[in-house]
């Protein structure tokens, strides 16, 4: 008899007190093998493809600046041989010269950046240019935003997308990178 | 008076704490479900380049992956340079038009980011590119990795 009450007693509950813990458990495992990696890279936008009849149109050497990469990596800017870190400021002088200088473009609307390569150029030294281009432009954004009265051209880019507006500074200082073709071998 | 606080001391002090697993529950399934894990195994070897001036992909679901690189053959030893969509190698550079087509023909706004080996060469880069404007995909990415500054 005394058996039997015991069973009686005992309550058939189970313990859910650490079930917070097993599930925080599960979530943190879950955090830490989160990769959530954001893609970065270098965004560019080919030219659309070329009809047959139509002739692209003329472009004043003046108003280019040529920038060979060649096998080896070496730069040339506009047949001189340069450091790499030199070309962002080269872009800058081209872009902002506005006629002043002979070498360089006419006007900042008018102003080209072509980047040729050879079949043979390693990737990573091609990339390394294309970058120094591409900052020589995020700094002259830059450097445009703050004579607008902006920090940045980042909080420019923000107060312009709230106020639905046109980018006047990229339709002032746009960015004209051309990829040219190697030459045949 | 000492009714009152009597009356106060009656009431339960303890936060109920079993919905505290279903809160956590909530949570967790939150995670598990925007967790995206890769689906494609990459068959060629893709060491990005460094770079400064980087941009950030924000809609990942516009975007399609061409990878360029060495073969990745058995015993870390490696091949030819390969051009992987998805999960196949392309063997003739000439279909990339028809698959890219296609794939932009199902997202309008497709942005082609290309993940190449640093040691790559640019010739397979360029005819890559070529396919590219044939196929009219025009918006492209040169995918690389944050420059640590020394």
């Amino acid at each position: 008899m005394s058996l039997l009450k015991k069973k009686k007693r005992k309550e058939a509950e189970i313990p859910t007190s650490s079930m917070a813990d097993i599930a925080f458990l599960l979530l943190i495992f879950f955090l830490v093998t989160t990769t959530i990696d954001v893609d970065t890279g270098i965004g560019m936008v080919l030219p659309p493809k070329l009809e047959d009849d139509i002739e692209p149109p003329p472009i004043k050497e003046r108003n280019v600046l040529k920038i060979l990469v060649n096998e080896q990596g070496l730069v040339l800017v506009e047949d001189q041989p340069s450091a790499v870190q030199l070309i962002r400021d080269e872009v800058k002088k081209h872009v902002l010269n506005n006629g002043e200088d002979p070498r360089y473009a006419e006007e900042t609307g008018k102003a080209l950046i072509s980047i040729k390569t050879a079949r043979q150029t390693p990737y990573d030294a091609y990339v390394g240019v294309l970058d120094e281009v591409w900052m020589a432009y995020f700094e002259m954004w830059d450097a445009e935003a703050r004579s607008l009265g902006f920090p940045d051209y980042a909080t420019y880019v923000d107060s312009i997308e709230e106020a639905d507006a046109e980018n006047a500074i990229r339709d002032k200082i746009k960015a004209a990178i051309s990829i040219a073709e190697p030459d045949a071998a | 008076m000492s009714g009152h606080f009597q009356k106060k001391a009656q009431t339960k002090q303890e936060i109920p704490t079993a919905s505290l697993p279903d809160i956590i529950f909530m949570l967790l399934i939150f995670f598990m479900v925007s967790t995206v894990l890769r689906e494609t195994t990459v068959q060629v070897r893709t060491t990005l380049p460094q770079a400064e001036a980087l941009t950030k992909i924000d809609q990942k679901r516009l975007v399609s992956y061409i990878y360029i690189g060495p073969r990745k053959l058995d015993g870390n030893r490696l091949g030819e340079t390969g051009v992987q969509i998805d999960d196949a190698l392309i063997e003739d550079t000439g279909t990339i038009r028809t698959v890219m087509y296609r794939k932009l023909i199902e997202q309008p706004k497709l942005i082609v980011s290309l993940k190449v080996d640093e040691t790559s060469e640019m010739g397979i880069v360029l005819d890559v590119q070529q396919e590219l404007r044939e196929a009219g995909t025009l918006r492209i990415n040169y995918s690389s990795r944050r420059e640590i500054p020394s």
